[in-house]
């Protein structure tokens, strides 16, 4: 970009406000118009690409026995008491009407649990619970007896105490429209609403892995509702306070509005979907789009108040900041794409849709901005301004350069230190926790998880390997040691396993003898047993949820407390170890939302380690290139990188849990902080080039020129980024404070560290 | 939309006045006309392979032997032998099939050396694991359900009569089915079955029909194809034979454990 180049166009705008004014409406409304195709998201496994080993071996776990999306109704009856004619007869009727729940394929509650007596030479099969309004006090009591005791009910569907209960529903949603999940949600909110409308005196809460998936589409959609009004708030407040014109906050409003149409729009004509992390792409291309506005606009402002004319004030501005804004915006860009190399879709699309908007924000701002600023009336006192903090920022140079030498060690020490604590961070998905207790998912999940049953499981496919073989005693006997096993390790709730129901059929086989409580003893006792159970089975109560249609492999889920990542990893390992020892002739595998999720924070941030390197190397060449020198694009490195490193300390020692989100964020904000560093360096080359300096008036004249604008615009960010995090999706919130952070950190940085690395690397030229 | 809602609503009121029959009683007739043409046929016995597979694709089979016996004025009487899996060979599965009343079920288990009754009202469960519900297969009574007959339709060719039956019994697993049957034959072509929540579960298509004793049309295959879960099931009948003198004393309970 030649000065000659940025003379000839700043004058063409300037001079042709109106048909470019016409052509970037035509343009951003044509690329608007793609925002009717954006759907939102509602399934937790768009967070997994379609080669993610966990999402793959979960799928095929899921092809060879049956899905495991559900809805859960938790009933908590005020009187603590699941076992009474009102409650259980409830329990029945919203079995029944849970079958009308769109896509339903099994429901089952303590009422529809078949359960088997033998009666004579009968095998009696039959609901639990039937007619429950006339049950006598003993059949209450007989129900009570059975259900509590029962090792497939307590934790998953009873309490141990009989305080709570639940309904499970296992959809299976075809996967043809973007609106299954909302369609079963709905369903099962609606009959909640129903049955809490009649009976006040009972607590229903809603878990399971569908109202998961409607969470993660709810948040992204109250996120776009709540936080872009919010951050254009601030945004104009900021801008008036700063600007303190009227003119310019509204075509800066204008400027970023537009951007943020651009981005969505693309994004709907791209076909992305709207999910958690890309719901937060308006708040930061807002955040973003400011900052090349803020830059033309101060330079105008100054200008104008200089006693300049609108068109010169203008065409001056522009070819001034031209070139610091198109590499800020293109590193910015860059850092944003870096998100590509992660291993977690939503966040391609947020980088790449962020990147559209930061570059379409730079064209907006160097065309249609100026375009604006010369049909709006502009009206300043010609004064000089910003005396106040100009006046501070010559005290901070003079403060900066005095201490230089304190300075260097003191925040190089501290830099050190907090790097230093980033291994204190540790991987943490822990998927209901993405939510915070105002969503009604984590609440009443959370009840679920304290009063009944955990969220966090497990399913392992056992396989014996032949047709049939599940029959085989070796094998029965083996799974069973396996759950017994499982149920006395620390965190196992409940295991539920096929070999429970072998042992009550040879129970009920030996005239309910308890003594036969135990496997069949030989392969075609059991085969034959589970060929009666499995003819006395009603619709959708089948077992083909735990045994596959070869009888070759059977499904065993164990379900946990609540765990933290490493945990889960853990626990996957010693089990998986267990297996291999105890029981090698049966080949496994687990899988789970659980294990995915467990799996994504290692993945990501491996991923991430390419992509952020690759953005680094990209950024410091280009900054090596803009600032024409090696040498100083060597130094800039240290102010780049610092920041990222010690807000991942700061979290380390403050939160310690780093889910899948923060992978992403040093690349993204590399791409940011570097523009602070990109506009000090060039105003301090500048004066040693052209003015010819020395490094410590070099270092003042940089301060006096550009402090504002870095002080104003990280003000404007680390704002942004707040808003950010005030969204209610962890991964949101937190990759909003990080970036805060990171961002604040680098402007410290870049005011109190960099001046004296420079001091430094000058004198130790000199000598 | 309003107005289209109208002359729905006419057209459903007039229907009934402007045609000779109504619906229902069409729908009666022509599954009428088609159990009328499969009477008298006394006994059969056939040898069944059922295939099952799953959404990935594997495969698993089951053998049996099936006898049936004709009666009169009530659900007919079989007789199903299994022959694999080995592990349930010889087991043998009775029923007792009845109008409205629950049928009877019992069940010879060789490890066990014990026939037991099934005492079950639940018959909507998948047979063999199979996507047939042992109430897809069971011996068709007319009253078992309510019938409305709804258009005229060509499939494969074949002009058939839609018919809609709901059942008459409790605990079916379906709200309703929607049968096609052809013109010409009066033989089952194609159903479809509707869960509790009214949305399609499966379709179950019927082919490689067969005359037998030169009146009796059986199809040597069905499938059976669940819309929900990706699951399939083929059943194919061969060695049909019919009038082989069964009687009665071949549907003995006592008589299970000496099925081979």
């Amino acid at each position: 970009m030649t000065s000659s180049f940025s003379n000839r166009y700043a004058e063409f705008i300037v001079n042709h406000p109106w048909r470019l004014l016409v052509l970037s409406v035509i343009v951003i409304l044509m690329t608007a118009s793609g925002g009717r195709f954006l759907q939102f998201s509602n399934d937790y496994r768009e967070f997994f690409s379609a080669d993610n080993p966990q999402l793959l071996a979960f799928e095929e776990l899921q092809d060879t026995f049956n899905k495991a999306d559900n809805v859960m109704f938790v009933l908590a009856p005020d009187d603590g008491e699941v076992f009474s004619n009102k409650t259980l007869s409830l329990i029945e009727d919203i079995t029944d009407k849970s079958w009308q729940i769109p896509y339903s394929s099994r429901v089952d509650s303590i009422s529809n649990y078949q359960h088997t007596v033998a009666e004579e030479d009968d095998l009696i099969v039959a609901n639990l619970v039937e007619g429950a309004s006339q049950f006598s006090q003993a059949d209450l009591d007989r129900v009570r007896d059975i259900a509590t005791h029962e090792p497939l009910l307590v934790h998953r569907l009873i309490s141990p105490k009989g305080h709570v209960t639940a309904i499970n529903v296992t959809v299976q949603l075809p996967g043809e429209s973007l609106n299954e999940v909302g369609e079963v949600v709905a369903a099962a909110r609606a009959l909640r609403d129903e049955v809490l409308a009649v009976n006040p005196d009972i607590k229903i809460y809603l878990s399971g892995l569908s109202m998961m998936d409607n969470s993660f589409g709810e948040s992204a959609q109250q996120d776009m509702q709540n936080l872009v009004p919010l951050m254009f708030l601030v945004v104009i407040v900021v801008l008036g306070l700063l600007l303190r014109s009227v003119s310019a906050t509204i075509a800066t409003v204008i400027i970023i509005f537009s951007a943020i149409l651009f981005g969505m729009g693309s994004m709907g004509w791209l076909g992305w979907k709207l999910t958690p992390p890309t719901a937060s792409a308006p708040t930061i291309i807002l955040t973003m789009a400011v900052a090349d506005a803020v830059h033309l606009l101060v330079t105008f402002l100054q200008n104008m108040r200089a006693g300049q004319d609108k068109k010169a004030a203008m065409s001056d501005s522009l070819r001034v900041n031209l070139q610091p804004i198109f590499i800020t915006s293109i590193t910015t860009a860059i850092g944003f794409m870096s998100m590509n190399f992660s291993d977690v879709p939503p966040f391609h699309d947020l980088g790449n849709v962020v990147a559209i908007g930061v570059l379409i924000a730079f064209v907006l701002s160097i065309t249609t901005l100026p375009a604006l600023m010369m049909i709006l009336p502009v009206r300043v006192r010609q004064t000089a301004t910003s005396d106040t903090s100009q006046k501070s920022m010559a005290k901070l140079a003079d403060f900066v350069v005095v201490n230089s030498r304190k300075l260097l060690w003191s925040m190089g020490l501290i830099g050190l230190v907090l790097v230093s604590l980033l291994p204190t961070n540790k991987l943490d998905d822990q998927f209901v926790e993405y939510f915070d207790e105002t969503v009604e998912f984590r609440r009443d999940t959370d009840f679920t998880v304290e009063n009944l049953s955990g969220i966090y499981d497990i399913h392992y496919s056992l396989k014996q390997g032949e047709s049939g073989g599940v029959n085989d005693p070796e094998f029965l006997r083996q799974v069973e040691l396996f759950a017994n096993w499982l149920r006395g390790q620390k965190y196992v709730m409940h295991v539920r396993t096929v070999t429970d129901i072998y042992k009550r059929l040879n129970k009920n086989m030996h005239g309910d003898d308890p003594s036969y409580y135990r496997l069949p003893e030989t392969r075609e006792l059991a085969a034959q047993y589970l060929l009666l159970y499995e003819m006395s089975l009603p619709y959708g109560l089948d077992l083909t949820d735990q045994i596959d249609i070869d009888k070759s492999a059977t499904r065993l889920t164990v379900t946990f407390e609540n765990l933290h990542t490493e945990q889960v990893l853990a626990l996957e390992e010693k089990i998986g170890a267990w297996l291999e020892t105890n029981t090698p002739e049966i080949e496994f595998s687990g899988a789970s939302a659980t294990i995915m999720f467990a799996h994504i924070g290692k993945r990501n941030v491996e991923s991430m380690l390419v992509g952020t390197t690759l953005a680094l190397v990209l950024i410091s060449f280009i900054l090596m290139l803009a600032l024409r020198s090696f040498r100083v694009g060597l130094v800039s490195l240290a102010p780049n990188l610092l920041p990222a490193g010690m807000a991942f300390g700061i979290w380390g020692f403050t939160v310690g849990q780093v889910g899948m989100s923060l992978s992403v964020v040093t690349g993204m904000t590399l791409g940011i902080v570097v523009d602070d560093t990109v506009h000090f360096l060039s105003k301090y080359l500048r004066a040693r080039r052209e003015k010819g300096l020395n490094t410590e008036q070099a270092i003042r004249y940089a301060f006096n020129t550009v402090g504002v604008a870095l002080w104003v615009t990280s003000l404007v960010l680390v704002t942004g980024f707040i808003v950010l995090a005030q969204s209610h999706f962890s991964l949101n919130a937190d990759m909003g404070v990080m970036t805060a952070v990171t961002i604040a950190i680098a402007l410290i940085m870049d005011f109190l560290f960099l001046p004296p690395l420079l001091m430094k690397l000058e004198e130790k030229r000199h000598v | 939309m309003y107005k289209g809602i109208v002359t729905m609503l006419l057209l459903v009121g007039l229907l009934p006045t402007v045609q000779a029959e109504t619906a229902a009683e069409k729908g009666l007739a022509i599954i009428t006309e088609s159990d009328n043409r499969d009477k008298g046929w006394v006994d059969s016995s056939a040898d069944l392979l059922m295939t099952l597979r799953n959404k990935k694709g594997g495969e698993s089979i089951r053998e049996m032997r099936i006898k049936s016996l004709e009666v009169e004025g009530d659900g007919d009487k079989s007789l199903t032998v299994f022959d694999q899996p080995r592990d349930v060979k010889g087991t043998a599965f009775l029923t007792y099939s009845h109008a409205l009343d629950a049928d009877e079920q019992w069940i010879f288990l060789p490890a066990l050396k014990r026939v037991k009754r099934i005492s079950s009202s639940n018959k909507s469960g998948p047979f063999m694991g199979s996507e047939f519900a042992y109430e897809d297969i069971s011996s068709f009574e007319i009253e078992k359900y309510s019938y409305v007959y709804l258009s005229d339709e060509v499939i494969d060719g074949m002009d058939c009569f839609v018919v809609e039956t709901k059942p008459l019994y409790k605990y079916s697993g379906y709200t309703k089915s929607i049968l096609w049957i052809d013109k010409a034959e009066y033989q089952l072509r194609k159903v479809d079955y509707f869960d509790r929540k009214n949305s399609l579960l499966k379709t179950q298509q019927f082919s490689d029909y067969q005359k037998f004793l030169d009146q009796y049309w059986r199809p040597l295959t069905m499938t059976m194809e669940n819309k929900q879960n990706g699951k399939s099931t083929e059943l194919k009948f061969s060695n049909y034979k019919f009038r082989t003198g069964l009687t009665d004393k071949d549907f003995e309970k006592n008589d299970l454990k000496r099925q081979r």
